[in-house]
């Protein structure tokens, strides 16, 4: 087993049998799912508005080296320089060459999980910058020292009490446990980090081919002060983000809002057209587009699973993912957890390497139904332990389903096999849940039900030869 | 009708009551029902697993084997959707792929075809008992809904249907999944098993005995009193 596949399972392990953690998250994904029915229920079709998305986003992908030329043209025409890159070293290279340039050394983020991906904090943290992420759920992470726990509620498996103490350690505040208390006192803070940052480092939702524009979607305000404070900005985006139109918007930013938080709108959306203008008393002087391809070209080069690209990362997939919510954010050891996560990674970073992730799913289709873009996900799971089978990574596994597949073909066999069945279960009842016993898999948490005595195939043998006018009736 | 059963593997070995009862009540309407004995699997545990052409092995004889029949009827969600859905993408390109999507137009869950195909919601059966039913994810997400096993619970002398919380989330046990994962399955099954119990049913009824066996074995592990029983062996009850 490869170690990612070892971690995950030892992690998962540990925090699906975790009472505290299930209840905590089963109770958080309760309340998200209370407030996001009855937004979703203010659209006048929301499966049509989802037909609509996900014939949008398909067409933009469809002609995608289009509209990002469209995009970096109308972009540049207003002073924004466009940056392209293929990996995720150049993505950093682009990033640190334009920090240095401008002898930066402190630099204030918000949301960006694209930087996650990258690992652009470690890198600029070990190269002396003071790096502070401004989104208060990665905030909170960032003091932890952890990663976000989920793509859209970083510290949602946290506490009060536990962000309390927290921020004991680390700012020496006095302990409350007070949401807004706690907000207030990392407002404080951050709001001295926006003044003194040489550069502010943004995520974007949405990036508009038809105007050049980036649009940002948050609760906080925190994307605003890092963008316009600083001197230079630079926003960091997957290439998949993009839209055609501005007026794309009009559905995307309530469908987002609606799937990701529950909210009719975020409290902001801003769309940011350039850096500072002549005559502009506000907004960076400088603002730095970096495209980053990091494999997404190589999905969009796949015809089953292209609609992946769809995603607007709204997190929707996660929260109603029976898996997540027992297993939790961090067990996946990805950027990107749930559905979306264990579909994507696998192209981003490596099939045989991730391929655990899509066999680590009943395959329920929740993420599926729920996905405002329509991404057929758990189809695109069975896609992904299909090709790593095709790869080569089967291993022993494949003598099993050959053999299983020889037996079940010849009926006799078959009968055969249930009867050596029903004669063995005796035996294997004697060791049910140890460790010796070969079915060990089940048995340790569960019954095994006893093979009938009599299989239905036996029964209708029977009535077939001696038909008669009343059958044994279930009691 | 002339009613072709494919009775899933694990209906014949371990639940042969479920697809015995199922013929009872397609006799009791009046058709005819037949049974393709020489067919055993559906061949999902392969293909769930990524071996599809172990998979298409299985389901080649499945196609050949249902060919000339009218209407099939399974009383499965998941190795119902195995047939209706996912043997299209399975024979995708292969000989068999027209054969595979016509069956694929011919099959039925078990409570669709009484309620959506016969018009059927009454079946006259009687169960006195507290009951709450669990959505299969495959019979509810890929073949037909929320509606027809309530329609036709709602119909049983004496049955009260209660309603779990999250009726909707899966119960864990996902095949293969379930070894492969153990743990992760054991906690969603408890999750679901919790929410059963909350209702105070005596039964926890569904329309798929692969999640009812995962199940059963957690609660009979933990000492819970609770009993899981599929549909048809409630409407077969009089």
């Amino acid at each position: 087993m490869n170690p990612n596949a070892a971690q995950f399972q030892t992690d998962a392990g540990r925090l699906a049998a975790d009472l505290t953690h299930r209840q905590r998250i089963q109770s958080a994904m309760a309340k998200y799912y209370a407030a996001r029915l009855p937004r979703q229920a203010l659209f006048r079709d929301w499966q049509e508005g989802r037909q609509t998305a996900a014939e949008t986003k398909w067409a933009a992908l469809q002609q995608l080296d289009e509209h990002l030329l469209a995009f970096e043209k109308n972009a540049t025409a207003r002073g924004t320089q466009v940056h392209w890159t293929s990996t995720s070293e150049q993505a950093r290279q682009v990033i640190v060459d334009i920090i240095q340039r401008h002898r930066a050394q402190r630099i204030v983020k918000s949301k960006v999980m694209t930087s996650e991906e990258i690992h652009l904090n470690q890198l600029l943290e070990s190269l002396g910058f003071e790096v502070v992420e401004s989104d208060l759920g990665e905030y909170i992470q960032q003091l932890k020292g952890e990663p976000p726990y989920h793509f859209v509620f970083p510290c949602m498996h946290l506490s009060r009490e536990e962000i309390s103490d927290l921020f004991e350690n680390h700012l020496g505040t006095a302990q409350t446990h007070d949401p807004e208390a706690l907000t207030m006192i990392a407002r404080r803070v951050l709001r001295q980090k926006y003044l003194a940052a040489d550069v502010g480092i943004t995520g974007a939702n949405f990036i508009v081919a038809e105007t050049g524009m980036v649009s940002i979607t948050e609760n906080e305000g925190n994307a605003r002060l890092t963008a316009a404070l600083p001197r230079v900005m630079i926003t960091l985006v997957g290439i998949e983000k993009i839209l055609p139109r501005l007026s794309d918007l009009a559905l995307f930013l309530p469908m987002l809002a609606t799937a990701g938080t529950g909210q009719p709108l975020t409290c902001y959306n801003t769309m940011y057209g350039g850096p500072r203008q002549s005559g502009e008393a506000d907004g960076p002087e400088e603002w730095h587009v970096v495209l980053l391809d990091n494999n997404r070209t190589a999905l969009l080069a796949d015809p089953e699973q292209r609609d992946a690209l769809h995603c607007i990362r709204c997190g929707a997939c996660l929260n109603v993912c029976p898996i997540f919510k027992n297993v939790g954010g961090f067990s996946y050891g990805t950027t990107y957890q749930g559905p979306i996560g264990a579909v994507i990674t696998p192209h981003l970073r490596g099939l045989q390497d991730w391929k655990h992730l899509s066999a680590a799913s009943s395959l329920c289709g929740a993420c599926t139904e729920t996905c405002p873009v329509k991404i057929d996900l758990h189809h695109h799971l069975l896609q992904n332990r299909r090709n790593a089978v095709q790869q080569g990574g089967g291993g022993w596994e494949g003598l099993l389903w050959r053999a299983f597949a020889f037996v079940m073909n010849r009926p006799r066999l078959y009968r055969l096999a249930v009867r050596l069945g029903r004669w063995a279960q005796p035996l294997q009842g004697l060791v049910q849940g140890e460790a010796f016993d070969p079915l060990q898999a089940w048995t340790k948490t569960r019954d095994l039900p006893d093979l009938a005595p009599q299989s239905f195939r036996a029964f209708w043998a029977q009535r077939v030869s001696a038909p008669a006018p009343e059958e044994r009736r279930p009691t | 009708m002339k009613i072709a059963l494919f009775i899933p593997c694990f209906i014949d070995a371990v639940y042969p009551r479920v697809g015995i009862s199922m013929v009872q009540i397609l006799e009791k309407l009046g058709h005819q029902v037949e049974f393709a004995e020489a067919l055993t699997c559906c061949g999902q545990p392969p293909y769930n697993s990524g071996y599809w052409p172990e998979a298409r092995k299985v389901a080649r004889r499945v196609v050949a084997g249902l060919a000339e029949a009218e209407v099939v009827v399974i009383g499965s969600g998941s190795c119902g959707a195995m047939l209706k859905v996912c043997y299209g993408e399975l024979f995708a390109g292969e000989p068999e792929e027209a054969a595979a999507r016509a069956l694929a137009a011919k099959c039925y869950e078990f409570s669709d075809f009484l309620v959506n195909r016969l018009g059927v919601v009454d079946v006259g059966a009687a169960f006195p008992h507290r009951v709450t039913f669990h959505d299969g994810c495959h019979g509810l997400r890929e073949m037909n809904g929320k509606a027809p096993p309530r329609e036709l619970l709602q119909q049983v002398r004496g049955l009260e249907l209660v309603e779990m919380g999250e009726a909707e989330t899966c119960c864990g046990f996902g095949g293969t999944f379930a070894t492969k994962y153990p743990a992760i399955s054991t906690a969603m099954g408890e999750v679901k098993c919790a929410s059963a119990a909350a209702t105070g049913a005596d039964f926890m009824v569904s329309n798929d005995s692969s999640c009812l066996m995962h199940l059963q074995g957690l609660l009979d592990r933990q000492g819970r009193p609770l009993k899981t029983l599929h549909l048809a062996e409630i409407l077969a009850c009089s």
